[in-house]
């Protein structure tokens, strides 16, 4: 595989309510941050995650690239997911070789509608949107199938983020993700780009796996599809240092360490992860960033990154990171 | 979100979208009243129905396979505060359903009634709706099984007081307790009576008791009755003065947690009956 690394990452201050910037202006200053930190101004490729039902208008993702500037004409793509799927299409892209560098972004405002309910509309047409299970409801099925102790997840959860200047401010802790605004912005480099930088988080393994949509086809105490992805990513190789795990539910974080083979040597989610900061559709891709912040800053050697998108932890991304290409 | 939105996203009319042939035979089974599955080729029965096999990623096979309707309760969470997408508008469980010889689970509601009557293992069965059209919702939830019956009872008689009791009942209009001595213990019993349950003596001598007495025991009621003042009510066995057994009435007009033994209480007379027991003021 072609070596390709986190040069930059950022994100924005989080926010539990609407501050009154479109998805626009809310990327806007991400985007500067990680031009700064490359030394890019214009990227090979860019890659964007965001769901249009959360803004509630079509092609919404569209005037967000306002933000990026995309004339003369840019090569762009998109993914109806989070922006850490948006990442592994970057990845792909520039496995192709012909060009070096990519910008990545998510973003979402949550605060604007129902979240629970606007899950409803990524579950299949047939079986379970009609009967409006809602993304709590599922999660509910999950968690009854799994033993795990929540209110220890939460707490330290709660306690790591209170360093994380970009998390929310939660009075106490929580064992599901808040409501939350906020995006997030990654420029991958590769080729002759990573000989002019020294500061940089390879990205040694990158995989993403998916289970069967519908909940009562699999065992939802284990994650099957996490666990492959770990295995194709090459978790197992070495210590991992840090994991930042994309855990919507605090249940979800005990299924994703059994699947994902991780110790008591491994540090989950220092920055308090999704329980502390929930920008729907940028989530998953700062765990990516976090993870690469932790190799890039010196505190992680090898770091995991954990993404997921889907009902019940259908579909994971797993990506190893260290400073060795 | 603000309670009222200013933007509303819609599609008038839906998608129409086709349901192919595996989930349409499923769907199509629904609105006749049935269940399938379909097999795969490994022998095992998907419910609900899937075109490929999510293990092998095999087409299954075109062999449908009518299973439950009742199933079993797997995993499953409580809902208590439904949404207005939701299938109840009243408290409820969604659950993953093993139906009768299917091999996987479906998601469905429960009408348990109650949290306390959900549990994994629990039986249920579907309720129909009457007009169905092809949907997921033609079955509007799951019960559980049936293990109890309601037996009502209700035969219809005239009772008369007997003789003794008519007079105690006739004196009670006038706001008065009837009693009686026996002539050899000199035991007093309220209601009066016509004979000593003790010794058999003919009692015959007949005095007015209470209308005061003291609170002998008491007990505190959690189910509600029609007599009672509300839930909880105190019913107490109250020795009125100058009687030497004990009458049982509802106490009222205290706070049933205030309520001691030896308390001094006073009937409260209401149409020619004893209404309730409350305490005694002082004069």
């Amino acid at each position: 595989m072609r070596p390709v690394a986190v040069a930059a990452f950022a994100q924005t201050t989080h926010t539990g309510h609407d501050t009154g910037l479109a998805e626009a202006e809310l990327i806007l200053p991400i985007i500067r941050s990680v031009r700064e930190q490359s030394g890019l101004q214009e990227f090979g490729f860019t890659c964007s995650g965001s769901c249009d039902y959360l803004a509630g208008a079509p092609f919404s993702f569209v005037s967000a690239l306002d933000a990026v500037g995309a004339w003369p004409p840019i090569q762009e793509s998109h993914v109806e997911m989070d922006a850490a799927f948006a990442l592994y299409e970057a990845w792909v892209r520039l496995q192709h070789g012909d060009l070096d560098s990519a910008l990545v972004y998510g973003f979402g405002k949550s605060s604007m509608g129902d979240l629970r309910e606007i899950m409803t509309l990524q579950l299949d047409p047939y079986y379970l949107a009609p009967l409006g299970l809602d993304q709590l409801s599922y999660a509910g099925l999950q968690g009854s199938a799994v033993s795990s102790d929540v209110k220890k997840i939460a707490r330290r959860s709660w306690e790591s983020a209170q360093t994380n200047e970009f998390a929310l401010r939660l009075p106490e802790p929580v064992e599901t993700a808040p409501i939350t605004d906020g995006a997030a912005a990654i420029v991958l480099v590769a080729g002759d780009l990573l000989r002019e930088r020294t500061n940089l988080a390879y990205i040694n393994g990158i995989a993403h796996r998916i289970d069967p949509h519908y909940p009562g086809m699999r065992d939802l105490a284990l994650s099957a599809s996490a666990a492959a992805a770990a295995t194709a990513a090459g978790v197992g190789k070495g210590h991992v240092d840090v994991a930042e795990l994309h855990v919507q539910f605090a249940h979800e974080e005990t299924i994703l360490v059994k699947a994902l083979g991780l110790g008591a040597g491994t540090d989950i989610n220092p920055s308090g992860g999704p329980l502390a900061a929930n920008p729907v559709m940028a989530t998953g891709l700062i765990r990516i960033g976090e993870a690469a912040r932790r190799v890039m800053d010196g505190t992680a050697a090898r770091a995991v990154a954990h993404a997921t998108s889907g009902p019940c932890l259908q579909q994971n991304l797993v990506a190893v990171l260290s400073r060795e290409s | 979100m603000p309670s009222e939105p200013n933007h509303v996203l819609e599609f008038p009319g839906g998608y129409t979208r086709s349901t192919g042939p595996v989930i349409g035979r499923f769907l199509t089974e629904l609105r006749a009243g049935r269940i399938v599955g379909v097999r795969t080729a490994a022998k095992k029965v998907l419910v609900p129905p899937l075109e490929y096999d999510p293990l092998t990623g095999e087409p299954t096979l075109p062999e449908f396979v009518e299973v439950g309707p009742a199933g079993t309760v797997r995993e499953w969470t409580w809902v208590d505060a439904p949404r207005k997408n939701h299938p109840l508008d009243r408290p409820f469980a969604w659950a993953l359903i093993r139906l009768d010889g299917a091999d996987t689970s479906l998601v469905h509601a429960v009408d348990g009634g109650s949290l306390k009557a959900m549990r994994t293992g629990l039986r249920v069965w579907p309720r129909w709706r009457h007009d169905r059209v092809g949907s997921i919702t033609d079955i509007e939830c799951f019960v559980p099984e049936v293990t109890t019956i309601v037996a009502n009872v209700r035969t219809e008689y005239t009772v008369t007081p007997g003789a003794a009791l008519a007079r105690y009942l006739d004196a009670l209009t006038r706001n008065v307790f009837l009693a009686g001595r026996c002539p050899s213990c000199r035991s007093v019993y309220v209601p009066y009576r016509l004979s000593c349950p003790q010794c058999g003596s003919v009692i015959e001598e007949e005095l007015e008791v209470g209308p005061s007495g003291t609170v002998t025991t008491f007990a505190i009621n959690n189910l509600p009755d029609p007599r009672a003042p509300q839930v909880p009510f105190v019913s107490a066995y109250i020795l009125l003065d100058g009687a030497d057994i004990p009458i049982i009435a509802l106490l009222a007009e205290i706070p049933a947690t205030e309520v001691v033994e030896g308390m001094r209480v006073r009937a409260v007379f209401e149409g020619g009956a004893v209404k309730w027991f409350a305490p005694e003021r002082e004069a």
